[in-house]
């Protein structure tokens, strides 16, 4: 093969765009079928409480109600998204049993001739509830004494054996005991909403041969047609899940919500059944980035060394952990930072509160890590009486630096990405900076 | 009253993958009767250009145009297993893919052209354009088009080739936190530049200037896409948005984007950029990805301008015009 690269690196125009742009791209909602219907679905108004009855009597004599879906009607009800790839234990309720855990969790799924009529039923379904107290915050819900949130009676997600994600490298207390300067900060976010212009969705048909088509815009079609299957207990290949346009991800299209259900539906009354979120589900009962608190403490030398870091973190999780401990592992591999530290410390709690569930989201446990940490430097800059480009030289990982993870770098190139944008904004470094690169350091140097 | 203009920076990394449970993609390829390419997926693209990146990989390897591949994403039935398009892995995972899928192709066409130019396979290329030639005798090529077609209906053989890459699961070590949890690192460094009005606590976005480093780019314009649209993201992230405006209490939750703040076409700032391309040692061509990481460093780096204008620090997320105005109160 030649080395000479023909189409690779070519601003070739994308293949989606002129269709998209011109409002001819055929996205999942776009779709209808003869006799299709409509789910909408019953959702918890209080943010935890006993579930001690439904009464479907007057939602039933709704002109266009087909039928309910109620937790008795799913074959394998509780499960975990993640249990794919063996994490434990099975937690979330596909619908609420007898008891929920957060306000807007689906109870009572309901399938009508059209979205009015669907609508019209869900606002007729009467739910006998008993109140429970609730826990709203992260470091509240790891108080005892604290509402219990989980059926299996803890309000952290354990990661083999530990309440948090642990990473320990060196010994942050000696490097502390060394510092000239102690340099804390405390940094916390709210929820935030992936925000896809298309609403997630799906529209499931019983097909001729006994399978079921099920058009969806999800972000991982295998990862949807195997919980689907462990969800329904039936074999995978009676699932045909088709995608293709996408109207935006960002993490809010992972978990599988909508096409187990929508698939139930058409099983039971073999009719096409489309179940697409609205706005406000979308917001509100849709997963949303988590809500971090990151507690970060650095000891740091008089000339601008980072020489220990530790890093407490919680995720609010919410009611459910779906995807958040992923992003709880992938933030403690990422907690300290693109430097080279001797010495850390990282606890990473993944906690359950009443409140919808979190998910991924792009930057997955990385972008709050990096917001606290890119302040926590200069915040240390400030202490040490340097500028925010030197902090950021002096401290800059290296291939061949062991990461707190234990990985060795490869790849590094933040000094060369820091330089550039010197280069951009018009700053002069010094020449020490721009002499340097992501090389690995001299043998001596190593152990850092 | 003044309206404060600051400066300031943040500098990240950001991994490419999600290894940890385990991260497969595969795909398939095989030429149609004309000398079309269909390259076969269960990856679906969320509208960032996954097909338009996988086109250009495959054409690449093959050594055709990119109009002559076609890409077939997002059926069970028909594509091969893929995790998912997350994880910033797509571009990485499925062109590693793609790539394997193509040169098992590729072979095969260099096979059967081998036998029609009497020549040995390792002295045949292919010109980027759909000729095989045999290197240094350019008289002597073929056209892959009619190569395709003699596979199908003289020699009765397939023209395909099958792809696969994984990384394999890497555990955690519950103690220590040891772990290989990803492929490769790229890398940001983003100047943002604020106005900070101390009348009403709102802050003015002038510009975010950023440097990348995200090994080979697949499609520049994509890239540029990615960063634009993160930088406005990140911003969006620093200064307006959340779903529990008084978290963590769940009141005023907005539910449609009248009520969910973002900034609109008059917010957004100056966006420029420079990408380096400093190739990774396991992606297709050097690619790295640049999928997630592009909102990251310009909240920061917003976070850290305020602070430069008014001296404000802020530690919470969004931040409202009420944290600036509380925080310029309490250094007052």
């Amino acid at each position: 093969m030649t080395t000479e690269l023909h189409v690779v690196g070519q601003s070739v125009a994308r293949s989606d765009g002129v269709g998209s742009v011109t409002g001819r791209s055929l996205f999942t909602a776009d779709r209808s079928f003869p006799g299709m219907l409509h789910l909408k679905m019953v959702r918890s108004p209080v943010h935890h409480a006993l579930l001690k009855g439904v009464d479907l009597s007057e939602a039933e004599k709704v002109r266009g109600f087909v039928r309910a879906l109620t937790h008795a009607d799913v074959p394998h009800n509780v499960y975990t998204i993640l249990g794919l790839i063996g994490v434990e234990p099975e937690e979330e309720f596909v619908l609420a049993v007898d008891r929920v855990r957060y306000k807007g969790e689906p109870i009572v799924a309901i399938l009508a001739e059209t979205e009015a009529a669907a609508m019209e039923a869900v606002s007729k379904v009467r739910l006998d509830l008993e109140e429970l107290p609730a826990v709203f915050d992260v470091e509240e819900a790891l108080q005892p004494g604290a509402p219990v949130v989980t059926h299996w009676g803890n309000n952290t997600f354990m990661f083999e054996g530990h309440n948090c994600r642990r990473v320990r490298y060196g010994d942050v207390e000696q490097g502390f005991a060394e510092a000239d300067h102690i340099v804390e900060g405390v940094y916390s976010t709210s929820p935030i909403e992936q925000a896809p212009l298309e609403t997630t969705g799906c529209i499931a048909l019983p097909e001729a041969n006994g399978r079921y088509t099920v058009y969806t815009n999800t972000q991982a079609l295998y990862f949807s047609l195997d919980n689907t299957s462990i969800i329904l207990q039936v074999p995978g290949n009676r699932l045909h899940f088709i995608g293709g346009m996408v109207g935006g991800g960002f993490g809010g299209k992972v978990d599988v919500i909508v096409e187990p259900l929508a698939t139930l539906g058409a099983m039971k009354t073999n009719r096409p059944v489309r179940y697409v979120y609205s706005r406000s589900e979308e917001m509100q009962v849709s997963s949303t980035r988590s809500a971090w608190k990151i507690r970060v403490k650095d000891g740091v030398t008089s000339d601008g060394r980072i020489i220990a870091r530790k890093v407490t973190s919680y995720a609010d999780s919410g009611a459910y952990s779906r995807q958040t401990p992923y992003a709880l592992t992938k933030h403690a591999a990422n907690a300290a930072g693109p430097y080279a530290i001797p010495n850390v410390w990282i606890d990473a709690y993944c906690v359950y509160t009443n409140r919808t569930p979190t998910s991924a989201m792009r930057g997955f446990g990385v972008t709050m890590a990096s917001f606290a940490i890119e302040v926590q430097m200069d915040r240390i800059a400030e202490r040490v009486g340097v500028d925010p480009w030197t902090i950021r030289f002096l401290n800059a990982y290296r291939n061949g630096d062991i990461k707190p993870h234990r990985k060795p770098a490869e790849d590094a190139t933040l000094i060369e990405t820091m330089q550039a944008a010197a280069v951009l904004v018009g700053h002069d470094l010094p020449e020490a900076f721009k002499a340097m690169t992501s090389d690995p350091r001299p043998t001596q140097e190593g152990g850092r | 009253m003044a309206r404060l203009r600051g400066t300031g920076m943040a500098a990240v990394n950001y991994p490419t993958g999600m290894n940890l449970g385990g991260d497969p993609s595969q795909a398939l390829v095989h030429a149609t009767t004309s000398g079309s390419f269909i390259v076969t997926l269960s990856a679906t693209d969320l509208g960032q250009g996954l097909r338009t990146v996988i086109g250009q990989i495959a054409a690449e390897t093959l050594g055709v145009a990119y109009e002559e591949v076609v890409i077939d994403t997002a059926d069970t039935d028909t594509g091969p297993h893929d995790m998912g398009t997350f994880a910033s892995r797509a571009t990485h995972r499925v062109g590693n893919a793609v790539k394997a899928a193509a040169l098992e192709a590729r072979e095969a066409v260099l096979e059967l052209a081998a036998e029609e130019l009497e020549a040995a396979v390792e002295d045949l290329v292919t010109d980027g354009h759909g000729n095989v030639l045999v290197n240094g005798v350019p008289s002597r090529s073929l056209r892959i088009a009619d190569l395709a077609s003699r596979a199908q209906f003289q020699y009765g053989r397939t023209i395909a080739g099958r792809g696969s890459f994984m990384k394999p699961k890497s555990g955690v070590d519950p103690e220590t936190g040891a772990m290989d949890p990803d492929s490769t690192e790229a890398h940001a460094c983003t100047i943002a530049e604020v106005e900070v009005d101390t009348e009403t606590g709102e802050v003015a976005v002038l510009s975010i200037r950023s440097a990348y480093e995200v090994g080979r780019q697949v499609n520049p314009a994509l890239v540029r896409g990615q960063i634009v649209g993160g930088a406005w993201m990140g911003m969006s992230h620093a200064l307006y948005e959340t779903t529990e405006p008084y978290y963590p209490s769940r009141d005023h939750s907005p539910k449609d984007f009248a009520e969910y703040l973002m900034p609109g076409p008059r917010e957004v700032p100056e966006i420029d950029c420079v990408v380096l391309e400093m190739p990774s040692s396991n992606g297709p061509y050097g690619v790295k990805g640049v999928g997630e990481m592009t909102a990251n460093s310009p909240i920061p780096a917003i976070v850290n301008a305020i602070y430069h204008a008014c001296g404000v620090r802020i530690d919470s997320l969004p931040v409202t015009p009420e944290a600036i105005l509380r925080g310029l109160d309490a250094l007052a």
